[in-house]
């Protein structure tokens, strides 16, 4: 018996819904998460080059934490583990409200923020010392020199580098499938177990992950265009995983 | 009685504070001692700077200069003396280190200009963010300072697109914008091609005209015959020599500030 396509269960009905809803939920639960990476990132980047020993102490800690530990057990950790240490009615609030979402998204930003740490310290350390001193040398705080004028250089030099990671990011946010969130690939597997059209299923969500991540490359390119310091080529390697 | 004489006492305290030379004495080095490691980079450096004197320091490289005169505005930590900047102890730790530096203002041999930002905003950054200026009058005040070094024109260019005696004369107004009572420069010509030497040297010359403390590292012995009041040579972190600019290149007592000079001006 030959395989029948059936290419219509990707937009009719019940599964097509399906795959909307993957879409909408994988680009949430990244976007959220690439937030957090953000601010995380940034913040204990740029505390290892500046901040007080205790904080570029702890900094370092998270990023070698994370990059020893797999994403998936890290993700099973904040599903299984973190709400146990939670009183009994917010573990049931949790549960009856989306829990594997936000355990999910805590864990890919949590992981994904010390991977950004790693490029944003490289980045700030390609910045010649002197360039701070230019700013302390004004009057500016310390914290002041980094907000104003190392870290908007360093991040613009970094593009290139956090475009990398964010992909890396959009395609882990899969991992999030193994504690059940509802999100693209979860879906084209739902898809699959419902109509046993598992060419068709797995076709689509190939080629939305590929849209998706060609998309957010052709954004980040424009975005290195429009805030390119003028005559500034300088490239930063990303950091070694 | 005892009280009269606590007040007689205390009278002559305020008095020796009024009348003393700490009032015309802006910076002053007290036996300061530094190392990197275990290298000595300034020995026992005793050093007056008065109120409205330019002085210039010279020496080999490596000899201690930029060390100096980043301890002023602590750059860099001494490890034993004391250095005084308008009668405050930069050792002191309840010191003001921003509202310090606020008041000494720094130029770099390599420019430092924040290349994200225009020359105009490269300006108003520290006036905006220390002072809490409004965005408009910190541009006013930056544009008149932009005019001051001739380069009003240049307000939207990035500092890429600027030569290096353009962008060194923006470092000049950026350094002025915190309206500093010293201005330390550190080879300020070194990194630049001979023919915008000039155009920075001028705006240094007029600095000085106008009564500007400063301590400027330099080469250039024109500018320091022209324009010093005294000159400062260092070798191996020490203060050599510290003379009128007459008296140091006709008459120069050290045998090696004769070296130096015999090296330095043969070309
Ligand atoms: N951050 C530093 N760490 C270690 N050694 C340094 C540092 N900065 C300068 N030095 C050394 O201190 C000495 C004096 O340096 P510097 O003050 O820059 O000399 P100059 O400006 O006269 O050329 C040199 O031998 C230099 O190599
Ligand atoms: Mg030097």
């Amino acid at each position: 018996m030959r395989y029948q396509f059936d290419w219509s269960v990707l937009w009719s009905g019940q599964t097509g819904q399906w795959l909307l809803q993957g879409i909408s939920t994988t680009l949430e639960i990244s976007v959220l998460a690439w937030l957090l990476a953000g601010v995380l990132g940034t913040l204990s980047g740029a505390l290892r080059t500046a901040g007080p020993r205790p904080f570029s102490a702890l900094s370092a800690f998270y990023v070698e934490f994370f990059r020893n530990v797999p994403l998936l057990v890290w993700m099973f950790f904040w599903y299984f583990g973190i709400p146990l240490l939670l009183p009994r009615l917010a573990q049931d609030w949790l549960f009856a409200h989306g829990a594997e979402f936000w355990a999910g998204m805590f864990a890919l930003g949590v992981y994904h923020g010390a991977r950004f740490s790693e490029v944003i310290r490289s980045g700030i350390q390609s910045i010649p010392k002197t360039q701070l001193e230019a700013a302390l040398s004004t009057g500016l705080t310390v914290t002041q020199a980094y907000r104003f004028v190392i870290i908007p250089i360093a991040l613009r030099l970094l593009i290139p580098p956090i475009t990398n990671e964010s992909l890396n990011l959009l395609k882990n946010s899969s991992v999030a499938l193994t504690i059940g969130v509802a999100e693209l690939t979860f879906q084209t597997r739902q898809i699959e177990t419902y109509t046993a059209k598992a060419f068709e299923a797995l076709t689509a969500g190939t080629l939305i992950y590929l849209v998706l991540c060609l998309g957010l490359s052709a954004f980040m390119a424009v975005l290195e265009k429009r805030c390119a310091i003028p005559g500034l080529i300088a490239r930063v390697t990303p950091a070694e995983h | 009685m005892q009280n009269a004489i606590d007040h007689i006492v205390c009278g002559a305290a305020i008095c020796k504070f009024y009348t003393d030379e700490t009032l015309f004495t802006v910076i002053e080095f007290q036996h300061v001692n530094k190392w990197y490691g275990s290298l000595h980079v300034l020995r026992d450096i005793q050093l007056k700077i008065e109120r409205g004197e330019v002085v210039v320091v010279c020496g080999p490289s490596g000899s201690g200069k930029s060390t100096l005169i980043r301890c002023i505005n602590r750059l860099e930590p001494i490890q034993s003396g004391e250095i005084l900047v308008d009668g405050r102890q930069l050792s002191d730790p309840r010191l003001d280190l921003r509202a310090l530096r606020t008041e000494i203002g720094f130029v770099f041999q390599q420019f430092n200009l924040y290349p994200h930002m225009t020359a105009l905003h490269n300006i108003t950054l520290a006036p905006m963010k220390v002072k809490g200026l409004a965005r408009a009058e910190a541009e006013k005040f930056a544009l008149a300072l932009l005019e001051r070094v001739g380069m009003q024109d240049k307000a939207g260019a990035y500092p890429a697109n600027l030569s290096g005696g353009q962008q060194q004369r923006v470092a000049i107004a950026r350094a002025l914008a915190m309206q500093p009572k010293i201005m330390l420069f550190d080879e300020p010509t070194s990194a630049l091609d001979p023919e915008m030497i000039n155009e920075v040297l001028e705006v240094m010359t007029n600095l000085a005209k106008e009564g500007m403390t400063m301590a400027v590292v330099t080469h250039e012995m024109g500018f320091a015959r022209q324009v010093a009041h005294r000159v400062i040579f260092m070798d191996e972190g020490q203060l050599i020599e510290q003379e009128s600019p007459e008296t140091f290149f006709k008459a120069p007592k050290s045998p090696r500030t004769k070296l130096f000079l015999s090296k330095i001006l043969s070309h």
